[in-house]
């Protein structure tokens, strides 16, 4: 019929006025991109969780992006219920601007991180050039792909690793600054995101090394690694956060608090660790991870509070304009 | 240009003086509709970037366009682009020619082609190129034993630039060259000219202002590109960071009245250029058409 269209936008209109009223059980994660399958997977677990202990049918949307552009889009308006992204400052950005709660870290254990990843390297099938640690990446010769840490977490921490890993290894900030100098002047693309990193280094077969998150180390190696690509473990490395909140704005308004809460909350189950321990993202239950140790080499990490007091800062002093980053390309070449 | 085009335009002065009856309704509202019209598409969003530059200091705005990162990054984006133009205005021209001279099978295949960027996603556009250029694609790796690297450096960024402005040159002249009367061709043949001359004294100055034209608008897209450019670039400080790369930095730090302050800068640079090549359009309209 003719009027069939017509009919079924008003329908939809009437359902987006009565909208309230659904979206009481609906939640929207707003989440980083490679947490995409973590989080499907997460999500049908929750479901059927919520549904054995409440009764209750719910349904939970996801959305996927670069972190820092999915904490702007939430910050203009964007209405997530939760956030779980990859780097704490996406979230204590939110934070100044109301939308999380100013003490969002204390409302969920561990700093409310649930779940952690760490930065591995990835080398071409036999190790040619024997990369077997961080020293090995600044030898004449070697190539590394890095994301941009201007531009996303992945770039961030892999920065802030191999910085602290000079500090673990005894050298001062002046030594770790003449390591980070030589690593970057063997870098032959800054990539613009984790995904762009492993397509330059495995498609278009740029560089020798890729230094990325374990859990990218991981899912690359189970797709292409046979005869393509082997994973190293440094000696020491970083511990990158996976920070989640609930976005007070949004569940104020939807009245769906409690549920976002407990959506949070079971992250930290058994269940939803062992889930994220399937993607390759660290849990932080010291049960579930041993049960991984296949997946979970044991490798000495050091956290961003360490060395640098938070990311916050390091991104002022490090990664805003004219911090250190900028100098390793401004300053005159010795 | 020929006498066949610049005559009506000289009548049409006369004929406004009379005051004759115009399709659209009046001057006042016609005007009046496209100021509105363009306030709201063009000059209201571009007055939020200047609002939101405002947070900043004059001292603070002044630090962050001229950082030593961000006038290397203008240096790249416009001498890049200003490269690809140029390529493009001389090979869109041929096409251009081409399409219009000759008929061959499969000609309106090679026409829809040549749109083709138009309508591409330009981040397609990066993949496809780097898939191509990259050391183990299928053009990449005959340069590759030569030492020649083609694509993750500026050498990137102007195939990318070139491929996204191909269309402007081809398209704006093409019409021109349509109408373009071929007995002009002859005439100057019959006199003696050679056929350098013919080109250059006779359909040059017939083209002219199209390809002005052309070349202003590939130049105009290149330096807003970014969506293949990154593919394609290294995107290293300094060296191979275009503009925009620079204002997606900032705003993945936040730093949302940076990243205005060099679009600014863009805006600026780009508006007093594309102003530039109007005026030379312009003169050089009247230089033919006297």
């Amino acid at each position: 019929m003719k009027f069939g269209g017509f009919k079924s936008l008003v329908v939809a209109a009437a359902l987006v006025a009565s909208g309230s009223a659904l979206a009481q059980n609906q939640l929207l994660n707003v989440s980083y991109d490679v947490a995409r399958e973590f989080y499907k997977d997460y999500n049908t677990a929750f479901i059927a969780h919520y549904k054995k202990t409440k009764g209750v049918d719910i349904k939970v949307d996801q959305s996927h992006g670069g972190s820092s552009a999915q904490a702007r889009a939430v910050s203009e308006g964007l209405a997530a219920d939760v956030v779980t992204f990859n780097t704490t400052t996406d979230v204590e950005f939110l934070a100044e601007k109301g939308v999380v709660a100013k003490d969002w870290a204390k409302k969920f254990p561990n700093d409310a991180s649930p779940t952690t990843s760490t930065m591995l390297f990835l080398v071409r099938n036999g190790n040619p050039k024997g990369i077997k640690d961080w020293d090995d990446l600044i030898k004449p010769g070697v190539q590394v792909v890095v994301v941009n840490p201007k531009l996303g977490g992945n770039g961030r921490y892999a920065y802030l690793a191999a910085w602290g890993q000079a500090r673990e290894k005894g050298g001062s900030d002046a030594d770790a600054q003449a390591y980070i100098s030589k690593l970057y002047k063997n870098v032959p693309v800054l990539a613009k995101g984790g995904r762009d990193a492993t397509a330059a280094f495995l498609q278009r077969n740029v560089g020798d090394v890729l230094i990325t998150f374990e859990s990218e180390v991981v899912s690359i190696d189970r797709e292409f690694g046979k005869g393509k690509v082997d994973p190293v473990y440094p000696s020491v490395s970083i511990t990158a956060e996976n920070p989640v909140a609930v976005v007070e704005r949004t569940v104020e308004k939807k009245g769906t608090a409690e549920l976002a809460k407990a959506y949070l909350d079971f992250l930290y189950s058994d269940e939803g660790q062992e889930i994220a321990a399937s993607h390759a993202i660290r849990p932080r239950s010291e049960a579930v991870l041993k049960k991984h140790a296949d997946i979970f080499k044991p490798i000495k990490q050091f956290t961003v509070g360490k060395y640098f007091g938070s990311l916050g800062e390091a991104q002022k002093t490090h990664f805003g304009d004219g911090g250190y980053f900028d100098k390793l390309f401004t300053e005159p070449k010795k | 240009m020929s006498a066949a085009i610049t005559a009506p335009a000289k009548a049409v002065p006369s004929a406004k003086r009379r005051g004759a009856k115009r399709v659209l309704p009046g001057f006042g509202l016609t005007l009046g509709y496209t100021i509105f019209y363009l306030s709201i598409i063009v000059l209201i969003p571009l007055a939020t970037l200047l609002f939101k530059t405002f947070e900043l200091t004059w001292d603070q705005f002044w630090t962050t366009i001229s950082a030593p990162i961000a006038v290397a990054a203008y240096k790249v984006t416009f001498g890049a682009s200003l490269i690809a133009a140029l390529v493009n205005l001389v090979f869109g021209m041929l096409i251009a020619w081409v399409l219009v001279r000759y008929t061959f099978p499969g000609k309106k295949i090679v026409d829809a082609l040549v749109d083709l960027p138009f309508a591409l996603p330009t981040a397609v556009a990066g993949i496809s190129l780097t898939a191509l250029l990259a050391d183990n694609g299928w053009i990449g790796q005959l340069f590759a034993p030569l030492g020649i690297q083609l694509v993750f450096n500026r050498v990137g960024i102007v195939f990318a630039l070139i491929f996204i402005g191909l269309p402007f040159v081809v398209r704006t002249v093409q019409p021109v060259l349509e109408d373009f009367e071929r007995e002009l061709e002859e005439a100057a043949g019959s006199l003696g000219a050679s056929r350098w001359q013919t080109f250059y004294k006779v359909i040059l100055p017939a083209i002219g202002p199209a390809l002005l034209t052309g070349f202003a608008m590939a130049f105009a897209r290149a330096v807003g590109e970014y969506g293949s450019v990154i593919f394609v670039s290294n995107n290293i400080p300094m060296e191979s960071q275009i503009t925009p790369f620079v204002i997606m930095a900032k705003l993945e730090l936040h730093d949302y009245a940076g990243a205005t302050a060099i679009a600014m800068v863009m805006l600026v640079i780009s508006f007093v250029l594309l102003l530039l090549i109007n005026g030379l359009q312009s003169w050089q309209r009247k230089r033919s058409g006297a």
